[in-house]
């Protein structure tokens, strides 16, 4: 190992804590509520307590006029609530369920990018910036953290009021 | 502590010597030496406990209390003389005050389940802290459910401290029942038991303590403190998982009906009603955690071996240690600052959750707690969400807080 190397972090933590995750960690979008929203979900972590707050406007036609989040947590969760609600909008809430679940399988390990791409094509874009998340697969105890917004997001577009990471 | 007094304690205390026994701290985890900071948490085991259990286990096991064979013998005998290990620990008057459970989370949960339901009625008032854990926050909530008790908060200074005058305000006629830490596991914060014991006696309350953090750094005497339940969990102090103790005074455990029902805590059985037997085994129903409790025993001797006050001023002076190192991290606030606290010390860095830190110290073989602790009502008093935590042990070093500090300040570098 180079001198050099030895000052770096470990590459797993560099894939965890990506530019565009400490970006959104410290800069979120949409750090809000929607105004006149339709739909609402509040997630919760149990195990440390994080806490995030959902909202979406929701057309009858059942596009996502509108979609932000209010709470606190790490970076991970927070990147990853303003990357989702930043990707969403103006999609439909069935491509919204579709995302949900290739971010579950990146996150996992269960997909890659191409293959979310393939599940959720119109969305292709916005997985190339997702995939930053996938940096948890070497993180058991981080995956919660990333998906937590997610479980919010579906239990909000699914008229529910409340998720947890614990089901 | 005096000054000769220190210096002899350091004379008597090889923290080398110590570390030697407990083969954990010289394994490595990501190619870094551990720097296990969280002993709050669960504390490692020494090579003394390590064997006991494994003695227990290919020597010397069968189930007790039944056999009439000399294997049962041996093992009820070192189950029981366990017991008396406890007792002394202590400084309880009897054995039949000291209650094997699985925890103190368990031995918390029969006393509000027992105690609780028989002597705990509509409108009476059971007084907590702000910063007790949830396992001594949630039973009580399950009891006020049931009967409709109160639930009354004593709420705690900035600093983390707890002041006298704050029970003082809050312990009255329809006090019940007090519980309360001995020590935090968030703040580190003691509390001055003995006189929370006077004024819940004056109004004819019971004082149960809980002792997981409190039985670690200090000597305990039951009798000492005054108070009339004493609790802790084996796996903080050196021993095993799955054993725990509830002290009770003996005339008050008399008066509680059993938790549960089972093999072992009978008189006698009939279709026509059942009788219990006496103290302990009343509320030891079924087969108990055997080896557990010896190997807490184990625990126990392994203590007793050392220097306790050499101990405790070793683990006075890492924390003093890392009050004046951990502020040198830029953005780090110190939670928890009572005067004459315990060695478990939490904190916040600005602009760095707390479990991003934990996962980045991690990779330097650094271990620290982050979260809420299981002390919701405390965060949500402290205005923080979560805080990580780093607590000493009697196998804790200087270097290792100097590796955590380097840790942290990389940490920061990271991700702020
Ligand atoms: C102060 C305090 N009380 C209670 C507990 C619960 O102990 P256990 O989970 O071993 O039952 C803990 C441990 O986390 C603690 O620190």
């Amino acid at each position: 190992m180079s001198a050099n190397a030895q000052t770096k972090e470990p590459d797993d933590l560099r894939s965890l804590y990506q530019e565009i995750i400490l970006d959104h960690g410290k800069h979120p979008r949409n750090l809000r509520q929607v105004e006149n929203f339709t739909n609402q979900a509040k997630g919760n972590n149990p195990m440390c307590g994080d806490k995030v707050a959902v909202t979406a406007r929701v057309s009858p036609a059942g596009v996502i006029e509108d979609l932000a989040f209010e709470g606190k947590g790490c970076a991970i969760s927070i990147a990853s609530a303003s990357m989702m609600t930043s990707a969403l909008k103006g999609h439909s809430v069935q491509a919204a369920k579709r995302l949900f679940a290739a971010v579950q399988g990146l996150c996992t390990g269960k997909t890659d990018v191409e293959g979310a791409q393939r599940e959720v094509p119109e969305l292709a874009n916005a997985i190339g910036e997702l995939a930053a998340l996938s940096g948890v697969r070497q993180f058991p105890t981080r995956v919660k953290c990333a998906t937590l917004p997610w479980h919010a997001l579906v239990s909000c577009l699914d008229g529910g009021d409340t998720a947890t990471t614990e089901k | 502590m005096n000054v000769a007094a220190l210096s002899q304690a350091k004379l008597n205390f090889d923290v080398e010597r110590i570390r030697a026994d407990f083969p954990i701290l010289s394994r490595k985890v990501h190619n870094k030496p551990l720097v296990y900071l969280d002993s709050a948490a669960s504390a490692q085991k020494p090579r003394q406990v390590i064997e006991t259990i494994t003695r227990a286990y290919s020597e010397d096991y069968a189930n007790v209390h039944r056999g009439a064979y000399y294997l049962s013998e041996k093992s009820t005998s070192d189950y029981e003389a366990a017991r008396e290990k406890v007792r002394a620990f202590i400084n309880a008057k009897s054995i039949t005050e000291i209650v094997y459970t699985k925890g103190a989370t368990e031995a918390i949960n029969l006393v509000a389940a027992s105690y609780g339901r028989a002597f705990i009625k509509e409108g009476d008032e059971i007084v907590l802290t702000t910063l007790e854990h949830h396992s001594n926050f949630v039973p009580w909530d399950l009891l006020r459910k049931a009967t409709g008790c109160v639930l009354r908060e004593v709420t705690v200074q900035l600093d983390g401290s707890v002041r006298i005058e704050d029970f003082a305000k809050v312990i009255g006629p329809r006090t019940k029942l007090v519980a309360v830490a001995h020590v935090s596991n968030v703040l580190g914060t003691v509390l001055p038991i003995k006189e929370i014991a006077k004024l819940a006696h004056a109004v004819g309350a019971k004082l149960l303590v809980d002792g997981c953090q409190g039985i670690v750094h200090a000597e305990v005497d039951v009798q000492a403190l005054d108070c009339d339940f004493y609790v802790f969990s084996g796996h903080k102090l050196y021993g095993p998982t799955g054993i725990g103790v509830l002290w009770g005074r003996e005339a008050i455990l008399d008066t509680m009906p059993p938790y549960q029902g089972g093999g072992d805590m009978i008189e006698t059985v009939a279709f026509a009603g059942c009788t219990w037997a006496g103290l302990p085994a009343k509320f030891e129903a079924g087969t108990p955690p055997i080896v557990e409790a010896i190997g807490l025993g184990a625990a126990i001797d392994y203590i007793n071996t050392q220097d306790r006050v050499a101990v405790a001023a070793h683990e006075h002076a890492l924390i003093a240690y890392a009050l004046e190192r951990l502020p040198e991290v830029p953005g780090l606030r110190l939670i928890g600052t009572a005067p004459g606290k315990a060695s478990v010390q939490s904190f916040v860095v600005e602009g760095a959750h707390p479990h991003d830190l934990a996962t980045v110290l991690d990779r330097s073989g650094v271990c620290v707690r982050a979260g809420h602790h299981c002390a919701q009502p405390l965060m949500e008093a402290l205005g923080v969400s979560a805080t990580a935590r780093a607590s000493f042990a009697m196998y804790s070093t200087q270097a290792e807080i100097d590796a955590l500090v380097a840790a942290l300040i990389k940490a920061r570098e990271l991700l702020v």
